[in-house]
């Protein structure tokens, strides 16, 4: 290769990074090191200014790497890379060096040693940039078949928009009907629109298109391949289905926690909210005179830190309907804050005050206490103690993950959280995607959610699947493991500590050797590092280029 | 394969707008994103940090600003409003009125040598009017396009006929005195309407103050005043004497759950509360935060913890109670009066800096692009939807995401205005 040209742009972040660090003293050092031949500061590197100096300086400078110091690259490597593109240059040619985290956040009071520590990781940064070697995207067919795994109000949203879409959809449920939690739901907040007319709607609309086909009593069983290139296998009865998919969508929703020793729970005098929607569809509630309902059952406690959101609005739909059927009956909702947001929720909170309902606000330092016919409550709006003759308790309990929500997560191999819900790739800003490419998420499998919730988030979902299968194909990094398959013994260490399932061991004339399924691999590294032949080479972050970028370090500065 | 469909309009250019038109570009259809503002990224541009993560809003948003500029599918129109809708779904003719900038697009470079020659000073509609800018600026540093624009309300020129100063130092000619504005016809097959919200104004709460107090200031100036690219560089200062403020009072619910203002919760304002204590305390662990709050409403994934780390970990107290009033101390301290809610006495706390945390309500020119749009809008003007069809509305072929149907936090904007990108895509396939 011809001579390094590297170019080092520092960015002042505003004054994320120029308020607490020397920008000037920093190029000036950038511009003595070797193989630098342009430097330049940017008030936002990110900005289309910021942008149009990189290009402009590549152009200009005719440089034949980059070297950007400022943020993260979780959030602007991507950027910098097509940047870098746009100019005709290699992006993997550019190197990122992230001084407002790791300097100007963390040594925000410590200016002059901060700036040291930025001048060595540009230095560091620099001296990787050097034998960075320019590498090709690939690109993957995407198939235009989609799995919907779950079949309740978001499974069957998320399949019927993608079919109306005009790709094949195939809809997994474990039970032998579509619905799912809707199944257990008399009537939905705050339509009052039966829960049982809805599931019916919808599944007649599902049998009526021909894209979709539904697989009821039917669950995954395996899950093999990459984007756009599934090989999914359904059980179902005693036989196994098995058909390709492009992409999966999970929305295998969530359940309601059972209480256990909690509240003399028994399932006849006191019920959870759910049990109560059986009664209130069978009408058997005439006779009961005076409910009391315990919101935060088991729930915003240490254990179960998480406010579930749907049950206060549940309470007040039951409540209100218990009202409906006997209106002398006297309803007591127990709770600690009314979860009521939005603007079609607070009236529907006031139209159950207006009904009669009545509030009371208790504290968790001091729960309520459920006796045979009695409830007693600390009121801590009224300082006083209640005791509420009753003859039916209704708990709202919290909205759990499903048990097998884990198996489902090893079986796709994507994260779940603390709580057992499935962990999407972004908080914010990718609300229904996981981080592996090809798998997104909707519903309550998420997070708790009400059915509007729930349709949103499955035509959110149904978008962002259908973005690979409408293009037909994706890009994939190139930063992947190179197997030497010289030095491969075959030993399948690789194999077994790759997270992805993107190494497999295949025959060859020379005995078994690692093969890289380069779509499935997320560059991780796990394979190289553990490789005890050294057959495994990660481009783009080679022993070379990592000891380069580490040696820097340990010189004294200049 | 689908078939080539038709392009598809966005109104709105905030975090709900862009995310929409990244979807419907990315699935291979034509955009048009409109912004009635110089540069798009909304509301979300404005704030600091975002719950309940505490990620830099602007770092968060600038790459997706940046996608939707170079994005090959979408068409950026800012300073442009929608004027007139015919046609129905899959076939709509829409009349779009473009601003003219003065300033032309593909010449300027952002420099600001014309802003610093500029003789005008007016307060900055970005920063809430917490600073001045020139009456030919930036609207904000990282906006998208990153062009200068003249408000025509202000330049000299354009008011007064005399000036032009701008023109005579802009080296790259950028500056175009002689822009019209332009009426542009499209063809459309749907759309989908993101115009967020406005702020309610809290001086129709009189007892509060604001505007009288200089130490009483809305949720949105905090988000300025704390930005490290905003009027303070992100120093906690109070108005009045430029001293660092350290005792903070958050009310909550101001216009909000309130039967003489908005009825309804405005869902977001608890959290961003609790993320603005927290901010004060990352800038200064002697800060001490107050929320008064009526119901603490934290139900999204990981806000319920995230406030009980703000309990422990960020010395806020929160105080359940409806502030009654404020009023001010000799050295123009607020002064919090409420009521305690276990004893029903009526407490005070006086603070530095009082923050009202403001309801959230749409647009105030929303009747006027619902008439246009030919949809109805709810009994508080957000537009009209059914809750289990969240994302149509009354029109077919129009469709809504984000605070322009009901306030709503960045997450489930996110997810709604993907949504509503596969409704637009789904309605054009038929």
């Amino acid at each position: 290769m011809n001579e390094v040209r590297a170019g080092v742009f520092i960015c002042h972040c505003g004054t994320n990074i120029g308020g607490f660090l020397d920008v000037p003293e920093l190029i000036e050092y950038a511009s003595r090191l070797p193989s630098v031949v342009f430097t330049m500061d940017n008030k936002y590197t990110c900005s289309e200014v910021g942008l149009a100096e990189i290009r402009d300086g590549i152009a200009k400078n005719k440089l034949n790497r980059v070297v950007v110091a400022s943020c993260t690259p979780r959030t602007h490597e991507p950027l910098f890379r097509s940047t870098c593109k746009d100019a005709g240059l290699n992006p993997y040619l550019f190197q990122f060096v992230n001084i407002r985290d790791q300097c100007s956040w963390v040594h925000m009071k410590d200016r002059e040693r901060a700036t040291e520590k930025a001048k060595a990781l540009i230095r560091m940064g620099v001296a990787r940039a050097v034998l960075l070697e320019p590498l090709e995207e690939t690109e993957v067919e995407v198939n235009p078949y989609a799995l919907v795994i779950g079949g309740g109000i978001a499974g069957m949203t998320c399949a019927l928009s993608l079919a109306n879409r005009g790709f094949e959809v195939k809809l997994v449920e474990k039970e032998d009907q579509l619905g799912g939690t809707l199944n257990n739901l008399y009537r939905l907040y705050p339509t009052d629109e039966e829960a049982s007319k809805l599931v019916q709607a919808k599944s007649e609309e599902l049998k009526k298109n021909a894209k979709i086909e539904i697989l009821t009593s039917s669950k995954v069983k395996e899950v093999k391949g990459f984007v756009g290139n599934y090989d999914v296998t359904v059980r179902h009865g005693d036989e196994d289905r098995l058909f390709k998919a492009g992409v999966i969508i999970v929305a295998t929703g969530a359940e309601t926690l059972k209480p256990v020793d909690i509240y003399s729970y028994d399932g006849e005098h006191v019920v959870t909210q759910i049990e109560l929607e059986g009664k209130l569809r069978q009408g058997k509630l005439t006779d009961k005179d005076t409910v009391v309902m315990i919101q935060c059952v088991d729930s915003r406690n240490e254990k179960r830190p998480y406010c579930s959101k749907v049950c206060c609005l549940t309470a007040l739909k039951n409540a209100m309907l218990i009202k409906e059927t006997n209106p002398d009956a006297q309803v007591f909702v127990l709770y600690r804050d009314m979860v009521t947001q939005g603007t079609k929720y607070e009236d529907y909170y006031g139209k159950a005050r207006e009904t009669g309902i009545t509030f009371i606000k208790y504290s968790p330092e001091r729960q309520p206490v459920v006796e045979k016919g009695l409830v007693k409550v600390f009121d801590e709006l009224l300082g006083e103690e209640l005791a509420l003759p009753c003859d039916l308790v209704v708990l709202s309990t919290p909205i759990v993950a499903h048990k097998d929500s884990e198996d489902l997560a090893k079986l796709l191999k994507v994260p779940v959280d603390e709580n057992g819900f499935f962990l999407e790739a972004h908080v914010k800003l990718r609300p229904v995607d996981f981080a592996t490419d090809g798998i997104y998420l909707c519903g309550s499998a998420h997070w708790p959610a009400n059915i509007g919730e729930s349709v949103s988030q499955a035509y959110g979902a149904a978008s962002r699947a259908s973005i690979p299968m409408s293009v037909g194909h994706v890009k994939t990094e190139p930063l992947i493991p190179v197997i030497d398959e010289d030095r491969c013994s075959g030993c399948s260490l690789c194999e077994l500590t790759c997270p992805f399932k993107a190494i497999q061991l295949e025959e060859t004339e020379e005995g078994r050797k690692a093969k890289v399924i380069a779509a499935s691999c997320k560059g991780c590294g796990a394979c190289g590092a553990g490789c005890p032949q050294k057959a495994i080479t990660m481009q783009h972050f080679t022993d070379e280029q990592l000891l380069a970028q580490i040696v820097p370090l340990t010189e004294v500065k200049p | 394969m689908e078939r080539k469909t038709k392009a598809a309009l966005v109104i709105g250019g905030g975090i709900a707008g862009i995310q929409a038109a990244l979807d419907l570009g990315d699935m291979g259809i034509e955009v048009h994103l409109i912004e009635k503002k110089p540069s798009i990224g909304g509301r979300m541009a404005q704030l600091d940090k975002t719950f309940p993560t505490n990620d830099c809003s602007i770092c968060i948003l600038s790459p997706k600003l940046a996608d939707c500029f170079r994005h090959p599918n979408i068409t950026l129109h800012t300073l442009s409003e929608v004027k007139g809708v015919t046609g129905q779904r899959g076939d709509f003719t829409v009349k779009l009125r473009k601003y003219a900038r003065f300033v032309d697009e593909e010449k300027c470079v952002n420099c600001g040598d014309c802003a610093a020659k500029c003789p005008v000073k007016v307060p900055d509609e970005f920063d809430l009017k917490l600073r001045k800018r020139e009456a030919v600026y930036p609207y904000y540093l990282q906006g998208v396009p990153a062009v200068m624009t003249i408000d025509r309300e202000n330049c000299l020129y354009l008011t007064r006929g005399v000036c032009k100063i701008c023109e005579k130092f802009c080296t790259r000619e950028a500056i175009n005195f002689e822009q019209k504005d332009t009426d542009v016809t499209l063809d459309v097959g749907a759309i989908i309407v993101a115009t967020g919200f406005d702020p309610y104004d809290p001086s129709g709460i009189p007892e509060y103050g604001y505007k009288r107090y200089r130490n009483v200031i809305t949720s949105l100036e905090y988000e300025r005043l704390i930005c490290a690219s905003g009027p303070t560089g992100g120093h906690l200062l109070r108005p009045s004497d430029d001293k660092p403020a350290a005792k903070l009072a958050f009310v909550q619910c101001v216009g909000s759950r309130d039967l003489k203002n908005n009825r309804y919760c405005s869902t977001v304002c608890c959290m961003h509360a609790t993320k603005e204590a927290m901010l004060a305390y990352e800038h200064n662990p002697r800060v001490k935060s107050y929320i008064f709050y009526m119901d603490l409403r934290a139900a999204g994934k990981g806000f319920q913890e995230y406030v009980s780390r703000g309990e422990q970990e960020y010395s806020i107290s929160y105080i359940r109670g409806r502030v009654a009033k404020i009023t001010e101390d000799h050295n123009e301290s607020p002064i919090v009066w409420y009521e305690e809610t276990q004893s029903s006495k009526t407490e005070k706390l006086t603070a530095d800096l009082a923050v009202l945390a403001t309801s959230l309500m749409p647009r105030r020119d929303v009747e006027e692009l619902g008439k246009v749009l030919g949809v109805e809008l709810d009994e508080y003007n957000f537009f009209k939807t059914d809750p289990l069809n969240p994302l149509d509305t009354t029109r077919p072929g129009i469709f809504v995401c984000g605070c322009c149907r009901e306030p709503t936090d960045i997450p489930k904007s996110v997810t709604q205005a993907s949504g509503a990108a596969e409704r637009a895509a789904e309605t054009m396939m038929r």
